[in-house]
């Protein structure tokens, strides 16, 4: 490999030129850093891997404790469970609608925002940025902003999920400062020069080349509202709009089963024995949609990251 | 912030383009040019103007004895009264302390793992170990708090919980940890920092690639050890990084995090768990009377702290560490 590849693909040691011999220190150094980066990686996994496990195994084997790598008597029994279980299913449905609906709404709101802001010659930029800048280290508070989605009548509705949260303002530096540093401003004269408008060039131009920036503002956006659970604790009072978290909590932090949400009572007593596995198979069914994006995303998500911290 | 700095330099003024453009151009001409840009931002000032000033002016109820019928602009002015009912209040100096202890806690924990994390990932050569090792880490920052609260139930839980089991094996236990207040503080940062590290450590990560190999190179030459160069080459690559990430903390120390210390808080750990947030959340919509105004005000004061506090590291990292916000 020569040395003109990017920097971090790099195979094994390459600053070594040939003549310089590695020093037993420094193979000791190395041993030592994969091995705890290997530890590392371990503690961090052991928690999920074993939530897997229990959520797979025998109710039983689980209280008893035999269950702490693998799967100990193999059983779907709390995955069942979970759809006979209404507010689950329903929070689920209205978690991805949550997701989805605020992932768009946020993300033409932050692209409305940024690529204006990325053009040097627009007078009085300075000012809106400082505008946008400022919410971000001062804000009114839990109770204005309560206050504030009573008076505009979103209060218990759907909107209150999406609208108040809409936009953070960290995704739109970071989605400027792309723009800034992908649209050559040369792009933009030429344009203007074949009788292009900004909103022309904006959606023919910037859109397509803008994939990444895109993607990383969805992927964003819908992991945050897929994973928000206050809004929805002081926003909603109607059980029907809760999403999948709130339902979460009531199951998972605070340990209440609602005898309501159970279609029968034979029903509720199978439930109490599985209470406590239903909490594994919960928390797996809740983590796997943010889990299966994310690997599609990924790749951009760290490179738009990167390139919005680095150069901002 | 930052990024006024790195604008391009402004072109001289040139021969216009186009023919038709005037050399000095009129603000409002130059306005009008760009009536299409003011279009796009329009939409996202009105959000802006609704969800984020608005509540900044409600916030004056701080200042007022709120009540429903008479509005935010009805309401009689009382000055500072919930200010200094909250001063004088004997959870003030324990709301202050427990918000100061958790969050400077969880910053000596989570600021220096994540470039630890970063430079050893750095010094990895094998692609796909440090791939995996990469992927492993953030994968926990995608789930959610709630269930992140769920997993440390089920792991601690004193009959089976895998942690008390654990413990029963050198005959410990079973530890009730949810219930103590010693724990709290330790449960809040270590989830923290299980569940953030990796993803933080990205942005270390992308300033160590701007590393030039050349710099390594001549270390070599000159007979430093791998460790040496982590100290001296790696380690002030990423220092512009750290400091402002550090000012940032620094500047929410009053705020963040408040969901998690909720879904942990329960009436037995009150003692370690209450902190500013929780109890404004507890005064506007747990108690049987919502007091509003109170609340408010509780929450101005944290606002206004937390905005001191920023301005003071920001201040004090242009003086002493050369980068800063702004």
């Amino acid at each position: 490999m020569t040395t003109t590849q990017s920097a971090p693909e790099r195979e094994s040691d390459d600053y070594l030129p040939a003549a310089v011999k590695e020093t037993r220190s420094d193979r000791i150094v190395l041993i030592c850093n994969y091995t705890a980066l290997g530890l590392f990686s371990l503690a961090v996994l052991y928690p999920l891997v074993y939530v897997l496990s229990a959520a797979f195994s025998e109710p039983k084997n689980v209280q008893s404790g035999e269950v702490w790598l693998w799967p100990v008597g193999l059983s779907l029994e709390s995955f069942r469970s979970i759809f006979d279980y209404d507010g689950i299913v329903r929070g689920f449905g209205n978690s991805v609608v949550y997701a989805i609906g605020g992932a768009l709404l946020a993300t033409v709101l932050t692209l409305l925002a940024a690529y204006p802001l990325s053009r040097r010659d627009l007078p009085g930029k300075g000012l809106i940025l400082g505008l946008f800048l400022f919410t971000m280290m001062f804000n009114g508070g839990l109770i204005p902003n309560y206050l504030v989605v009573d008076r505009t009548g979103l209060l218990d509705t759907r909107w209150a999920m999406i609208l108040p949260t809409a936009m953070a303002v960290w995704n739109v530096i970071i989605t400027r400062t792309y723009f800034q540093t992908t649209i050559p401003e040369e792009l933009h004269e030429s344009a203007r020069v074949d009788g292009c408008s900004d909103i022309g060039f904006f959606w023919r131009v910037v859109l397509p080349l803008s994939k990444p920036i895109i993607a990383v503002n969805l992927l964003f956006y819908a992991v945050a509202q897929w994973n928000s659970w206050f809004n929805a604790l002081i926003y909603l009072t109607s059980e029907h709009l809760f999403p999948l978290q709130l339902v979460l909590r009531q199951i998972l932090v605070q340990s209440n089963v609602d005898p309501s949400q159970v279609r029968d009572v034979a029903e509720l007593l199978r439930m109490k024995e599985l209470q406590e596995q239903l909490k594994f198979s919960l928390i797996v069914i809740a983590t796997i949609p943010p889990l299966l994006v994310y690997p599609f995303v990924q790749k951009h998500f760290v490179k738009g990251a990167m390139v919005g911290s680095l150069k901002g | 912030m930052a990024t006024e700095t790195i604008e391009r330099p402004q072109v001289a003024p040139t021969p216009a383009p186009l023919p038709r453009r005037k050399h000095a151009q009129t603000l409002g001409a130059r306005m009008r040019k760009n009536w299409q840009l003011y279009l796009m931002l329009a939409v996202p000032l009105i959000w802006l103007g609704i969800f984020a000033y608005w509540p900044m002016y409600g916030a004056i109820i701080a200042f007022k004895d709120y009540n429903v019928i008479d509005g935010i602009l009805g309401s009689r002015w009382v000055g500072f009264k919930h200010f200094e009912r909250f001063a004088e209040s004997y959870q003030f100096w324990r709301l202050i302390k427990n918000t100061l202890v958790l969050h400077g806690y969880e910053l000596l924990v989570t600021f220096p793992l994540p470039i630890i994390l970063a430079l050893g990932l750095n010094l990895a050569r094998r692609r796909w170990y440090r791939r995996s090792v990469q992927m492993i880490t953030y994968a926990p920052h995608f789930i959610s708090t709630v269930v992140v609260v769920g997993l440390i139930v089920v792991l601690v839980d004193p009959n089976t919980g895998v942690v008390n089991q654990f413990l029963g094996l050198f005959g410990i236990g079973p530890v009730e940890v949810l219930s103590n207040p010693d724990w709290f503080r330790h449960l809040y940062v270590w989830s923290a920092a299980w569940q953030t590290m990796g993803f933080s450590a990205i942005i270390y990560l992308a300033a160590l690639t701007s590393v030039s190999p050349e710099q390594h190179e001549a270390a070599i030459v000159d007979g430093a050890s791998r460790l040496r160069r982590v100290w001296h080459v790696d380690l002030p690559a990423i220092r512009p990084v750290a400091v402002i990430l550090l000012i940032l903390n620094i500047g929410s120390i009053m705020s963040v995090g408040f969901e998690k210390v909720l879904l942990l808080q329960n009436p037995l750990n009150l003692q370690t768990s209450e902190v500013i947030d929780t109890y404004v959340y507890k005064l506007g919509f747990v108690s049987q009377i919502p007091q509003f105004s109170y609340a408010a005000a509780i929450g101005l004061f944290r606002s206004l702290v937390g905005l001191v506090l920023l301005v003071l590291a920001n201040t004090l990292a242009r003086r002493f560490a050369k980068s800063s916000l702004w």
